[in-house]
């Protein structure tokens, strides 16, 4: 049981009154219908199993109702972060750093 | 899903710049004096129950039946959204887990662009008007007073009954008096405010009251409830 | 019967309250105080039970929660059975009943146990997977056997008459354990005013220094808890949980206790009271002092009755007052069991002898069993017991000092019990629960803690810490820090008090005692208890390749019993370990999930059970439809009326009746459970065309649309009509089941997507009283309740809503239809629903008002061909395969929701299955929901199938049956005819047709 600092709350709040909402930073395709099937597929349908860093979208469900992101450590279940729609996460791992060349 | 990609569309109002009026159908969802109104909890005949109900017991349930209730939606940084709420209401809205009570009306926050406005009855289609006047540019205003009801819980016990019902955290030093926070209750939602020490109100929706009702009499039984008509 | 084996004075039990309990159909006495266990030793009971897999007689071995042997099955009735209680934990109280958990057709006399003799290596380990695997078929018919056999203890086949509840809790500092470090721990921490909970297992705190003989401060260690007891129970701040196992620690500092209320007072909870609670804790910070097991010596025969751990016998000694036998016979790697026969000593009975595996054993309890008299044998060991239903006697043999080889000569010695001690193994249960892995310290001889994720702490014996002062150190600052961890900074510190103990010697790290034969032909050698594991079987498993101690726990089935092997896996490992020449750190450990002890159903479910077990949600007219006969069907969590029977009807026909008024007169549903969504903002229409299929730029105020929903898949997941109630204002309905799904869609676009939208949504599903009123005559009914709404065709158009009153009320009236009559929809505030419905029935009655529920409501909208997302579609349906074309836009220029999706090359295909009307040959028959679809019915199985049948019903307007169904290019098959084999090998023959089955063109709809 997760015990999560809803960032709008600005409280911790325990984890029955949220929901996980997948992934984060998937960007809909800003065209989708000059997509092909292959980037279409990709968009809908692969996401990341990392062991280790993993960036998700939960929602404040029973509370605020406020979608929210959220760094979370898959192994150890340890929750860096959270931070709001819109915002980049200041934690990352090696290898999402060097994807976005920030390393 | 995904991240908002082009956040500078989002911008607030600019000064100056004429806000429109939003077009929306407004009603008075109040009938006169003919139609009969039933509270959610209406089957339950509280009233009677309190009657035969023994004055004594840890915990004293009354249902504050058939109020109004507005669900005011706006953003909290727009200068003119908050100035006009402040001027109609005569007081600021209240910020994060947070509960104003100006005379007989009664202001929550329920999320960063959410306050839920309790009132009699009477006053909530004269309050959302007196608002709309007030107000332009995007917020909305929702009449939900058929919709939800508040009980009130009071008593030495409550706390206890509370701890049996939701999982945040009803001790004092987390929940003072003035604050509201809406969570996890029994298997349904409420909108939980302390009012006084021993005083909680919980603010529930029509569909979940009987759910609700069977949950607190059963959760109340061993401190003995008093029902208040 | 008297208590033979209990003694005259002392202890903690309560002789002035004798109580009477029945074990196995058998009457004896016991006191207050008392656990089953201390209880039927002080009666002299031997045998409480037989072995799973062997069936060999076992008796009480332990004191705690680490019992493998005695699980009884207690409860005076049969409402009231509780299978696996550990009778080393259950307190006695008057008119107990409890019977053996094992042991058929008695524990006595036992025919598996023959088997169990006859033949030793019948069952080897891997037994289950080597002979019951295959046949696959007869797999039913072993189970029969071996379960009865085993009996694993059964559940009630009555209701349990007792509640039990849960409880959310939040504490600065949760500690876990009530001995001397915990207590220690909960004193300093209460001192700073943190919220600190103290929870432990056993009725009373205390933990070991209820029967230590160390003094603390110059008064028994009792008294120096007693005392800090009492200044606990004095603090607001700080609760006290006796009789609370903590079981689990989960992520995040949340532990679940399960309290035990009542189980010590009667079989049955007393009115009003729960007889078990879960206490749900979020802690700040958490303290372990959860002490540590006494490990047993793995020797030859080790299991007989009599066999028992050195501290239990001290346990029942000084808080039972019970000698659980005459002559005794002690077996220690370590000083700690010594006082085990010093007690037995001090209560008069015999001690025959004290085995000591180290050749030089050291300390201070040396030199007081030389000056007690006492028998000390060092360098030794026993090797073997003798007796089968109680230990008749014990050889001796002397070992090397590896302890792995037995040097001889054999003795011989009579006694009736062994106690032994291979040290201790620190309970590190907990702190494996959130995936901490423990960590071998060979000082110690056990695994302690390892790093952990969680804001813990730990003190006393689960460090591995032996000396009582250390432990009451450790619980101080453990607590003091907690405190302070947890923001409280002003936390004084305590002085420790001066505690009078004894030099400790050093331990010798030994498991396995040596037989003069080899282990796999001297007699069983006992690791784990409960599943019968032997030394011998663990190392057939690692000479047949199981060299990860996860596969050996799997393959022998060591720690799978109900104590999850606290006696026995360490045990286990040493001997994995040593059989591979590894060392016990390069072999590892299996680690603990939770549950630490098992927890009863009623704990997990609390009272979210019967009524309560799920919300059930009503609207406002639910009382009408109880007073006028409805039965309900579950639509989500609503009870939405089915159909409203009358007297002496069947189903078919009420919903005939049903049918026929709405379609030739009037009839009303109760339609409230519709999910409703208030969308207002300058943005609204262009997010509504955003998210429906199709187009709504034009919809003009006063106007309703029908809306599909899509994912980004394309595939249809809700619908519902929409009204445009002024240029920012919307009222959206969606499925009854959908609607809390729906609204978070639209705002995890509105807040992921389309921040910059200016639109606010919000529900108002239970702010509205629906009603549908339907038929020819509903303009006519509804007219009598109006007087500012003109409902006359022209003024008010299908597809239009007005706002007006209906009885009185402000309503909001639409001219929408579901099912295919002249229908309107009446919305008012839900305060007035009721009153309101009632006064449609008032004027209807002259009409034949008929209310119907969703089982019409469904027959209704099948006949003319509208689906029900959720029914008709399965997440695999795109607009298109429903033949809903006319509902998806190309022209809008942003590109919507399933717009991409529905142009995928699968969505694009030939050959894709759609929805279509399928019409029986025999019309009387009414095709079973999902049955399938073949082209041959002759065609050997597995056949190929077409598609299934989505909605099916009797329609008593069209004098047939129909269906709606998916089919395999089904616009392409209109009139052809389609099988479903059916299970019991009858085949419905059907022809494809439209699934619109009555008024075509809408006619009816528009008069």
């Amino acid at each position: 049981m997760f015990y999560i600092y809803c960032p709008y709350c600005q409280e911790h709040r325990e984890e029955e009154e949220f929901h996980a909402a997948g992934q984060a930073h998937i960007a809909r395709p800003a065209d989708p219908d000059n997509c092909t099937d292959e980037e279409w597929g990709d968009y809908l349908y692969f996401r990341k199993n990392p062991r280790g860093l993993h960036h998700e979208m939960w929602v404040h469900a029973a509370g605020c109702r406020k979608f929210f992101n959220m760094t979370r450590d898959t192994q150890s279940y340890e929750i860096k972060e959270v931070y709001k729609m819109g915002e980049q996460p200041q934690i990352v791992s090696e290898q999402d750093s060097i994807a976005r060349g920030t390393a | 899903m995904s991240d908002v990609t082009n956040v500078e569309a989002s911008s607030p109002v600019q000064a100056g710049e004429q806000a429109a009026k939003p077009q929306v159908a407004v009603m008075n969802l109040l009938a006169g004096e003919g139609p009969r109104a039933d509270s959610p909890l209406a089957h339950a005949e509280l009233g009677a129950i309190a009657k035969q109900s023994d004055a004594k017991g840890g915990v004293c349930l009354q249902e504050l039946k058939l109020l109004g209730h507005l669900v005011l939606r706006g953003d909290p940084n727009n200068q003119s959204f908050v100035a006009g709420v402040t001027k109609v209401l005569g007081v600021a809205l209240p910020a994060a887990l947070k509960t104003e009570v100006i005379g007989e009306l009664s202001v929550h926050w329920v999320s960063p662009d959410e306050w839920l406005l309790i009132m009699p009855a009477k006053q909530a289609f004269q309050l959302e008007r007196e608002l709309r006047a007030e107000l332009t540019g995007h917020y909305a205003i929702v009449n939900v007073s058929g919709g939800q009801t508040v009980l009130r819980l009071t008593g030495p016990d409550v706390d206890k009954v509370l701890c049996k019902s939701t999982p945040y955290d009803v001790h004092e030093r987390n929940f003072p008096v003035g604050k509201v926070v809406t969570s996890v209750f029994a298997k349904s939602q409420a909108v939980i405010s302390r009012s006084g020490e021993e005083a909680w109100d919980l603010v529930v929706r029509r569909s979940f009251a009987d759910y609700l009702w069977l949950w607190l009499q059963d959760a109340s039984a061993e401190y003995g409830l008093q029902i208040k008509g | 019967m008297t208590q033979n084996n209990r003694l005259s004075s002392g202890g903690r039990i309560d002789r002035s309250q004798p109580l009477t309990f029945t074990f196995n159909g058998k009457q004896y006495q016991g006191f207050k105080g008392d656990t089953v266990a201390s209880a039927l030793l002080a009666n002299g009971v031997d045998i409480v039970g037989r072995s799973f897999k062997y069936s060999r007689p076992r008796g009480v071995i332990a004191a705690g929660a680490e019992e493998p042997n005695a699980i009884l099955q207690m409860g005076a009735t049969e409402a009231t059975q509780v299978p696996n209680v550990r009778a080393t934990q259950q307190e006695l109280f008057d008119g107990l009943v409890c019977q053996v958990t094992n042991g058929w057709p008695s524990a006595e006399f036992d025919v598996m146990g023959l088997v169990g003799k006859a033949g030793g290596s019948f069952m080897p380990p891997g037994f289950y997977y080597k002979t019951f695997m295959y046949p696959q078929s007869m797999w039913d018919t072993y189970e029969k056997c071996i379960r009865k056999a085993a009996g694993l203890g059964r559940s009630p086949r009555e209701n349990d008459p007792d509640i039990y509840d849960h409880i959310n809790q939040h504490v600065d500092v949760m500690i876990v354990g009530g001995g001397a470090a915990g207590l220690a721990a909960a004193l300093s921490a209460s001192r700073s005013g943190a919220r600190v909970i103290l929870a432990d297992e056993q009725a009373e705190l205390g933990g070991s220094l209820l029967h230590a003989s160390e003094s603390i401060d110059g008064r028994p260690a009792s008294e120096w808890a007693a005392e800090v007891i009492a200044q606990l129970e004095a603090c607001d701040n700080v609760q006290l949980l006796p009789r609370s196992t903590v079981n689990g620690y989960h992520d995040h500092n949340f532990l679940t206790i399960h309290q035990r209320c009542t189980d010590h007072l009667l079989d049955c909870a007393p009115i009003g009271q729960a007889r078990q609670r879960m206490h749900r804790v979020r802690a700040k910070w958490v303290v372990l002092a959860t002490g540590a097991h006494e490990r047993p010596l793995v020797f030859a025969n080790n299991d007989v009755p009599g066999c028992m751990l050195a501290s239990a016998v001290t346990t029942y000694i000084k808080r039972y007052s019970v000698v659980p036998g005459e002559r005794l016979v002690l077996m220690t790697t370590n000083d700690s069991a010594y006082q085990a026969a010093f007690d037995w000593a001090e209560s008069g009975r015999f001690v025959v002898a004290i085995v000591d595996t180290r050749a030089h054993p050291g300390g201070d309890v040396i030199d007081e069993a030389n000056r007690r008299g006492l028998k000390v044998i060092a360098g030794s060991a026993v090797i073997e017991v003798k007796g089968s239903k109680r230990v008749t006697g014990v050889s001796v043999s002397a070992i090397n000092q590896l302890g792995d080889k037995a040097l001889g000569p054999v003795k011989h010695l009579t006694c009736d019990t062994v106690a032994s001690s291979g040290g201790w193994s620190p309970a590190v249960h907990l702190s494996c629960h959130t995936g901490s892995r423990p960590v071998w310290r060979d000082d110690v001889i056990g695994f302690v803690p390892g790093n952990s994720q969680q804001k813990q702490l730990t003190a006393g014996a689960i460090n591995g810490t032996a000396a009582l002062s250390t432990c009451l150190q450790e619980g101080f600052q453990a607590g003091r820090e907690a405190a302070i961890n947890a923001g409280f900074d002003t936390v004084p510190s305590i002085s420790l008090p001066k505690v009078d103990e004894r030099h400790i010697g050093a331990a010798m790290a030994l498991f396995h005692i040596p037989h003069s034969k080899p282990t796999s032909r001297a007699p069983k050698q006992f690791v784990d208890f409960q599943t019968d594991v032997t030394a011998a079987g663990i190392e057939i498993a690692t000479r047949e390749g199981y060299e990860s101690i996860e596969h050996v726990k799997r393959y022998t089935a060591m720690g799978f019993g109900t104590d999850q092997g606290k006696l026995g896996n360490i045990n286990g490992m040493a001997i994995a370990a040593k059989s591979m020449n590894k060392t016990i750190p390069e072999t590892g450990t299996t680690i603990f999930r939770p549950n630490y002890t098992p927890v009863t159903f009623g704990a997990v479910a609390g009272r979210h059970c019967g009524e309560l077990f799920d919300p059930k949600r009503y609207s406002a007219m639910h009382s009408w439809h109880l007073k006028n006969g409805a039965l309900f069907e579950d639509v989500g969590l609503w009870k939405r009326p089915w159909y409203f029977p009358q007297a002496g009807e069947s189903m078919q026909e009420s919903l005939n009746r049903e049918c026929k008024a709405a379609r030739e007169g009037v009839a009303i549903l109760d339609a409230s459970t519709l999910g409703k969504i208030d969308i207002q903002g300058k943005d609204a229409r262009e997010f509504l065309g955003r998210i429906y299929t199709n187009a709504w730029a034009k919809l003009a105020i006063g106007k309703c649309r029908y809306g599909l929903m899509c994912g980004e898949d394309g595939m249809v997941f809700d619908d519902g009509v929409t009204a445009c109630l002024a240029d920012d204002h919307f009222v959206m309905t969606t499925t009854t089941g959908g609607a809390a799904r729906v609204l978070e869609w639209l705002e995890l676009y509105h807040q992921t997507e389309w921040p910059e939208m200016e639109v606010y949504f919000n529900t108002v599903t239970d702010q509205w009283s629906t009603m549908t009123i339907s038929g020819p005559n509903s303009r006519k009914l509804l007219s009598e309740l109006t007087g500012d709404i003109d409902l006359s065709r022209d003024a008010f158009k299908f597809m239009d809503w007005h706002e007006g009153t209906v009885a009185g009320v402000p309503a909001r009236v639409f001219r929408i239809s579901f099912t295919g009559e002249l229908s309107f929809e009446v919305n008012v505030p839900a305060n007035y629903g009721l009153y309101v419905w009632e006064k449609v029935f008032e004027h209807g009655a002259k009409y034949n008002l008929t209310p119907y529920g969703t089982e019409t409501m469904h027959i209704l909208r099948a006949e003319k061909g509208f689906i029900i997302a959720g029914q008709d579609t399965d997440g695999s349906v795109t607009p298109i395969d429903l033949g809903m074309d006319w509902c998806v836009s190309n022209q809008k220029p942003y590109s919507y929701i399933g717009k991409r999706g529905m142009n995928r090359e699968d969505c694009l295909r030939k050959n894709r299955k759609q929805l279509v009307g399928l019409k029986t040959k025999r019309s009387d028959v009414v095709i079973p929901e999902g049955s399938q679809a073949v082209a041959d019915p002759n065609e050997p199985v597995p056949m190929t199938m077409l598609g299934h049948i989505t909605s099916s019903y009797y329609s008593a307007c069209l004098g047939r049956s129909i269906a709606m169904g998916m089919i395999r290019d089904g616009f392409e098959r209109m009139g052809q005819t389609v099988y479903y084999p059916q299970p019991d090998g009858s085949v419905i023959e059907a022809e494809i047709c439209s699934p619109i089955f009555l008024d075509p063109k809408g006619e009816r709809q528009n008069v």
